[in-house]
């Protein structure tokens, strides 16, 4: 901490750093430089490309501002998620996205036209949506870093001060020094191929609690999502229409997409393959499906497969909290994270605050990427421009728990980096440790994770490539960290959170688990806001 | 995964060294592109869509190598076969106003 962080072979100066270039930091970049903030976007990837949105199409909770619609959508999944959402955020998220949507058709985004020849904003398609986001962010003046991980954040004795990492493409390092930082860095599924989601591990949750954020709602992380054997296409609307068979033909009892995925992981569990076929899909409708969802049907295409008529071997694909709604604790409504100058927003940000501890789609989690991505880029951007001068003169040092090197790549390090991801894969991928969860379960994979932990924390991380990735399983071992120990605590089943020894819920746990630390990991509890009771 | 590269159609643009999520590309001085990290792969399909002479073919399984060749896949027309869907390149409509999403909606709420 007492060193003051070196410059990278790329150094630049900026207002607002956004840390991601999903939806949720294009938003904040957009939002920031209306403000007149200098932004810089970087991403892991590529924006326009990586994240959960980029590949896949997805409703949004768009609602016309009219009373009743408005209240029938926020009551709609306020169960569900445990009671847990807030009425004035869902408000907000609702307000806003309405905005959103609406701007974008202005701005291009080619929606279908209803009867009269409006605009139906209803979903978006990955693909389009985030060439568009790339291209607004672009006219709006934000320098892009692409292929640019983040390794560590920057802070001074104000607050978070940038970030540095290293960009992947050249091996050259790069820091940014800026007024404020935007982490929109995703969710953590923990590198299992859920579509598109080989980027999100967790890296934001572990920069957030390096420089002292809490995290809220770590035990809704075990979404799981009904997808091929064969494909890594983990879009779950359409089973809807599916019946669930074994290999001689015969139903699976209780299997099914919305309640009865249970089902499906207690027959993989006992090595029983389970089947699907898409046959309550009435034949009219077909077409539409398929041009509504076209990656769904790619990997069908490709093999040769009728889902509409064949069974298809299916499984249940990790996508922890990308899917889940545990993430950054905000304390704010500009997204703020409690910390001075750092903020989080989209799926790197908890969303219980508007669908409490189950999401059931994608649409709430498009809604509150473009809100709360807003609400943190406008909030980075009034806070490092009241900065003022002083900002250039600050020297930030690093952050990572683990001291971070310039030397050389010693042999071995991406072998032993492999061996640790397959090592907290098996903590968090079983059905039997993470979807069904048993204190016993919890606390003998809590020590193991706690041991891999340790490991980890005294090992020295090179500002590589290499690096960027012993960063990221670090990442993977803090969340499965942070998940178990707030798993262990509700001792309940609420939204998504299962336990096997505590099968209902408990009036008495109508709260938040907010959650921190690294080397000790602590769990506290945390009121609802009152006006969240609805009903 | 990715699978193929054809060295016939490919322009050389670099298109998908430069939106590959997963960095599973390298650029070549005096050549075209190669698939570097095939195992980075996260079967996203974004290279395909992006490329804009169709010479990239990702093979939906996630986890193992399929073999599958460029002559086969030419065979069974499946190179280019998802951008067309999405309605990318030129002369096409992006799929994403296509009347059926309106239609979607109407019937099934998606």
């Amino acid at each position: 901490m007492s060193v003051a962080a070196q410059k990278g072979s790329l150094y630049l100066t900026a207002d607002v750093l956004v840390i991601g270039g999903g939806p949720a930091g294009t938003w904040a970049a957009l939002t920031a430089a209306a403000k007149g903030a200098k932004v810089v976007l970087a991403d892991k990837g590529y924006c326009g490309s990586s994240g959960a949105t980029a590949p896949s199409g997805t409703g949004v909770w768009y609602v016309n501002p009219d009373k009743k619609l408005r209240e029938d959508a926020k009551a709609s999944r306020f169960e569900l998620g445990g009671r847990l959402a807030e009425d004035r955020w869902m408000n907000r998220v609702l307000d806003r996205t309405y905005e959103n949507m609406n701007r974008l058709g202005v701005a291009g985004y080619p929606f279908p036209l209803d009867e009269h020849g409006n605009q139906h904003r209803r979903s978006l398609q990955g693909p389009e949506y985030m060439r568009l986001m790339r291209k607004l962010v672009k006219k709006a003046g934000v320098k892009i870093l692409d292929h640019s991980p983040v390794l560590e954040l920057l802070a001074d004795s104000h607050g978070v001060a940038g970030a540095a990492g290293v960009q992947t493409q050249t091996g050259e390092t790069w820091s940014v020094q800026a007024g404020a930082v935007v982490i929109a860095t995703g969710g953590c599924a923990f590198l299992s191929k859920a579509l598109g989601c080989n980027v999100l591990t967790g890296d934001g949750y572990l920069f957030a609690a390096e420089a002292g954020a809490a995290l809220s709602g770590m035990e809704f992380s075990n979404a799981y999502a009904i997808c091929p054997t064969f494909s890594s296409v983990t879009k779950t609307a359409y089973y809807n229409y599916a019946s669930f068979y074994y290999e001689d033909g015969s139903v699976v009892e209780g299997a099914g997409s919305k309640r009865g995925r249970s089902v499906i992981a207690r027959n993989l569990l006992a090595g029983r393959q389970v089947f699907a076929k898409l046959d309550g899909a009435p034949e009219d409708l077909q077409p539409l499906l398929r041009v509504a969802q076209t990656n769904f049907f790619l990997p069908f295409d490709r093999l040769g497969i009728n889902p509409f008529k064949d069974a298809f071997p299916v499984t249940l694909r990790l996508e922890g909290t990308v899917r889940g709604t545990g993430g950054i604790r905000i304390t704010d409504e500009s997204c703020g994270t409690g910390v001075p100058g750092l903020y989080a927003a989209g799926d790197a940000a908890t969303r219980e605050l508007i669908c409490g501890g189950f999401t059931g789609g994608g649409s709430h989690n498009a809604a509150w990427a473009m809100s709360s991505g807003s609400f943190a880029g406008e909030g980075a951007a009034d806070y490092a421009l009241s900065l003022g001068r002083h900002a250039e003169d600050r020297t930030p040092s690093g952050l990572s728990s683990s001291s971070l090197v310039e030397q050389q790549v010693k042999p071995g390090t991406a072998a032993r980096t492999a061996e640790l991801v397959s090592a907290v894969q098996a903590e968090v991928k079983p059905y039997d440790i993470n979807l069904f969860r048993t204190e016993k379960g919890l606390t003998s994979s809590l020590d193991r994770l706690g041991g891999l932990w340790k490991e980890q924390r005294n090992t020295e991380i090179q500002r590589t490539p290499e690096g960027v990735k012993a960063r990221e399983v670090q990442a993977m071992t803090a969340t499965a960290r942070w998940m178990y120990s707030s798993a262990l605590a509700r001792t309940e089943t609420r939204g998504m959170h299962k336990r096997e020894d505590y099968l209902k819920i408990d009036e008495q746990q109508h709260h938040r688990l907010i959650s921190g630390g690294l080397d000790d990991v602590w769990v506290k509890r945390e009121e609802v806001a009152k006006e969240s009771v609805l009903l | 995964m990715i699978e193929v590269l054809s060295a016939d159609s490919c322009i050389s643009c670099n298109q998908c060294v430069a939106v590959c999520p997963t960095n599973v590309f390298d650029r070549v001085e005096d050549g075209i592109p190669v698939i570097a990290r095939q195992s980075d792969c996260q079967t996203c399909f974004m290279c395909e869509l992006y490329c804009p002479v169709d010479a990239l073919y990702v093979d939906p399984d996630a986890e193992a190598v399929s073999g599958v060749t460029e002559a086969e896949l030419q065979e069974r027309g499946l190179l280019g076969g998802y951008r067309e869907k999405v309605g990318w390149g030129r002369g096409r409509q992006p799929v994403a106003g296509h009347d059926f999403m309106y239609q979607l909606s109407r019937r099934a709420g998606f």
